[in-house]
């Protein structure tokens, strides 16, 4: 594995490309240790069906490509421009105006010309023009059209597994263009010839499986919710056992198998448990699956139909278990492809109800056909109506900002039920500056499926905007908590916080949530879910 | 290819388009050619090839729902939502719609990154840049006024909203006094704007080291050919005066479908109408499609309502999954053994095993 550079070393990023140069269309890539995933094993992809497996190296010459790779990816492009009208529209009208360009958290961390969305968009659009329009045909170069090469297809695999599909160049292109829809297009491509990078395609693998991400079998997801619910017992002194699998429940739980897994993560996971035991006793009905899992999508970043296929676990999990509706947890991509896909990918659902909290009463009338509700707004709607007894003082160590995941914000909207549950149960939050939150949020730089580990330089890059408006509220207010709705942040803005701004910790919501929650009969708390002494606790003695 | 290469191509280019007028009326006299066969065959070229276009997009279904949301969702009445970035219905797109095709709104937004390191630790900041928009808006609407006011050479009476426009575009005819008196025409404030603005896009494509880099001929070539009609146009008003009387009857001609070329029309003239018409009939093979294809992006023009209606993607197509039969055949032992319920019996187990 490559070793990662010092932050100050990485810091020396040049963003402007030098005036003398080749043109990049004739600069092939130098797939670079550090920047790169690696390529997908051959058992990974045989599992799911997906075509050419082998085992291959990035950085070998060559890939083992099958003879006539060439047509078949002309012919995948063609049959997407056909049924993709965003595809052939995106590939037309760009005017490269730059209003992209330095707007990617890739190229900000990086200053590597081809990470600007546009030009990313423009290695494949140069291959369209040579091959689909009358210009780049007549032209050739001079037309901005490009043959399709080996190492044009090189390039196409580096950089699309260097963008995180993020949206934040779509807010500001004038038309629209949406670099993660090409990024999404162009990764079906490359899958069509067997080159995905394996941190992709093994979640998928396992996932289609075990029904997670992560490979965990159904015993051993039990015996971790077991666990944590000994870690609750040992906090709180009740025990919050968790349904699994029951039919006849009126809501489904479905979750990013993160957040049973690593920590933070996991304290979010027990903060879901919490609440859930909490609301049991005032009539909440609720079950967890073992068999829909997981809640996020790695076939999202394989292909349309991979994503559909594992989705469609979620749908046919509520049927077979008769529940009324699904109640989803906090996740970033996973709400992209629920609220964008999955309606269409495997609904109706007509065997579900709209959803009505039991609790409340509310009408959940945005979600009335997809059938799935986002457990922070059925936790907002709850504390709107005064249902959870909130100590916000067990939290008061905490100084905490708020993290939008890209695709929450940018593919949903969903940017003011977080806040409002973080504000009724911390008394201390901070926006970072405006530029980096909300609909303009940054990524945490390992989005998409680029969480790996061998990356870790490109992660670290990727996500130095956000770090760097973390750090300004961390100099400016002192905080000392990231919180976020996305188990791919649990799992790697840590990393990316000890790299960057030493010092700040990461949170789900629900585990704030669950701090503050008072319940009938419980102990008196010293620790938080971390274990770790709550404010003015610090001298009590089984600490 | 670099840019120098770039932006030799498309210059030479244009000095091409430039010269195939000046040659073709100035010295072989092809008035027929230049004043009505190219007219018709570029407008031709240019109104079929953006219908072909558009249909040939339109051709091409929106499978799914993916507006770019740029603010709060429709949630609960007590969250206030964004009505126009993050629209619901129709009508928020069309007000989202009407704020990008008037407005500019998205590009309204840009920043301009500023990354400095001070003591070898980053600090990234997003400054104000609003040139982009303000010289796109400018370039846009001034282009719009011009087209507009050149009616009064195609319609005879002259409507009186050119008549106006005119007027308020002239307005700089009192303070333009350097020229006043000397015989010369009142100064467009647009095409002093419109010269401007395109020279401002010229110069940040060669300035800044990030448009250099991503620049093709086909940004450049767009750009000089709007700047040579422009000068052309602007040679024709202050310099070489063409006799207008002649113009409009050709135009008129033109557009009543029985054109005929009079007589003692300056090649200048020739030179400004091809120019446009190497520029319409380039039009639908190019960027400057983007005109249409706005209308056309599923980011802008989609509500962000696929929660609660229905899309339907008319390509679906049945997948395979793996069920949750064949999920407890595999792990129905373990699901036993650890308290989980299941659909079979463990004999089951046993049975699937026979089976295989």
């Amino acid at each position: 594995m490559a070793t990662t550079p010092k932050p100050q070393e990485t810091a020396k990023i040049d963003h402007r490309p030098p005036l003398f140069e080749k043109g990049w269309m004739d600069k092939p890539a130098e797939i670079r240790p550090g920047i790169y995933c690696y390529g997908s094993k051959p058992k990974n992809l045989e599992y799911v069906g997906m075509p050419y497996p082998k085992e291959w190296n990035p950085e070998d010459e060559d890939w083992q490509l099958p003879e006539n790779w060439k047509e078949i990816i002309e012919e995948g492009f063609k049959d997407r421009l056909d049924r993709f009208r965003s595809l052939k529209v995106f590939m037309d009208i760009c005017v490269r105006c730059g209003a992209c360009a330095d707007k990617c958290h890739f190229f900000i961390g990086s200053g590597d010309p081809k990470n600007m969305p546009v030009l990313r968009a423009e290695l494949l659009r140069s291959v369209y023009r040579k091959k689909f329009t009358t210009g780049g045909k007549l032209l050739g170069k001079f037309g901005g059209g490009r043959d399709l090469t080996e190492d044009v297809l090189k390039e196409w695999w580096y950089y699309l597994y260097q963008c995180s599909e993020c949206r934040r160049c779509s807010v500001f292109c004038p038309y629209g263009i949406d670099t993660a829809e090409v990024t999404i297009l162009g990764r079906e491509l490359t899958n069509l010839l067997g080159l995905n990078i394996d941190w992709i395609a093994a979640p998928v693998a396992n996932c289609y499986r075990t029904g997670n991400h992560l490979g965990i079998q159904p015993h051993a997801y039990k015996d971790m919710l077991d666990f944590f619910t000994d870690e609750i017992e040992d906090i709180t002194g009740l025990r919050m056992e968790q349904d699994m699998n029951r039919k006849g429940a009126e809501i489904l739980f479905v979750t990013p198998s993160g957040d049973v897994f690593a920590d933070p993560g996991t304290y979010t996971c027990m903060g879901y448990m919490m609440l859930f035991h909490y609301l049991k006793s005032i009539g909440l009905d609720i079950t967890w699956s073992t068999y829909a899992s997981e809640g996020g999508n790695f076939g999202y970043f394989t292909s349309h139909e991979m994503a559909k296929r594992l989705n469609a676990k979620m749908y046919a999990e509520a049927k077979r278990l008769g529940v009324k509706w699904i109640l989803g947890g906090e996740c970033g991509h996973m709400w992209r492809v629920l609220n964008q896909y999955m309606d269409t990918f495997n609904g109706p659902p007509d065997f579900l109800e709209e959803p009505v909290s039991p609790l409340t009463g509310t009408k959940f009338e945005n979600a009335k056909t997809t059938k799935m509700v986002h457990l922070v707004e059925f936790t907002a709607d709850l504390i709107k109506n005064n249902k959870l007894k909130l100590d916000t003082s067990r939290n008061d160590n905490l100084k905490v900002t708020f993290h939008d995941s890209c695709n929450t914000s940018r593919g949903m909207g969903f940017l003011e039920e977080p806040r409002y549950v973080i504000k009724s149960v911390c008394n201390h939050f901070y926006e970072m500056p405006p530029e980096t939150i909300r609909e303009q949020t940054f990524c945490c730089g390992s989005g998409s499926g680029l969480n790996a580990g061998e990356d870790m330089e490109l992660r670290m890059r990727g996500g130095l905007p956000r770090a760097n408006a973390v750090k300004y509220v961390h100099e400016k207010h002192g905080v000392n908590m990231l919180a976020c709705i996305c188990a791919i942040d649990r799992a790697v803005l840590p990393n990316l916080m000890d790299y960057w701004v030493p010092g700040v910790q990461v949170t789900g919501v629900h585990e704030m949530v669950a701090n503050a929650l008072v319940f009938e009969g419980e102990q008196k708390r010293t620790t938080n879910l971390r274990g770790e002494p709550l404010p003015g606790m610090e001298d009590e003695e089984d600490v | 290819m670099n840019f120098f290469l770039s932006i030799i191509f498309s210059s030479v280019a244009v000095v091409v388009v430039v010269l195939i007028p000046w040659i073709g009326v100035g010295a072989l006299d092809l008035r027929a050619l230049f004043g009505i066969v190219i007219p018709y065959a570029a407008m031709a070229t240019f109104f079929v090839g953006i219908v072909v276009r558009v249909i040939d997009w339109g051709r091409s279904p929106v499978p799914f729902r993916i507006p770019t949301t740029a603010g709060q969702e429709w949630s609960f009445p007590w969250i206030k939502r964004s009505r126009i970035d993050n629209p619901k219905g129709l009508g928020g797109v069309i007000v989202r719609m009407l704020f990008e095709v008037l407005a500019f709104r998205s590009l309204f937004r840009n920043t301009r990154l500023e990354y400095r390191r001070v003591d070898g630790v980053p600090k990234v900041d997003y400054e104000w840049e609003k040139w982009l928009w303000l010289a796109a808006i400018l370039f846009h609407y001034s282009f719009l006024v011009i087209f507009l006011r050149h009616f009064r050479f195609f319609m005879e009476p002259v409507p009186g909203f050119v008549t106006l426009l005119q007027n308020l575009d002239g307005f700089m005819q009192m303070g333009a006094a350097p020229f006043n008196g000397f015989g010369l025409p009142g100064v467009y404030l647009t095409d002093m704007l419109l010269m401007a603005a395109l020279t401002w896009l010229l110069l940040r494509r060669i300035l800044y080291s990030q448009i250099r880099y991503i620049s093709l001929p086909a940004d450049y070539f767009p750009l000089f050919l709007i700047l040579a009609l422009g000068f052309s146009g602007m040679l024709m008003r202050y310099l070489f005066r063409v006799d207008v009387t002649k113009v409009k009857e050709l135009a008129i001609g033109l557009f009543k479908f029985s054109p005929s070329v009079p007589e003692g029309i300056g090649v200048i003239f020739y030179i400004h109408l091809f120019i446009l018409c190497v520029l319409i009939a380039y039009f639908p093979f190019s960027k400057l499609m983007h005109l249409a294809g706005i209308f056309l992006s599923p980011t802008r023009n989609l509500s962000n309502n696929s929660r609660f209606v229905r899309h339907v993607n008319p390509w679906n197509y049945p997948v395979p999954t793996h069920t949750y039969e064949e999920y407890e055949d595999e792990f129905r032992e373990h699901m036993i053994e650890a308290g989980l319920p299941v659909e079979k019996g463990a004999d089951a187990t046993a049975e699937s095993e026979e089976k295989e």
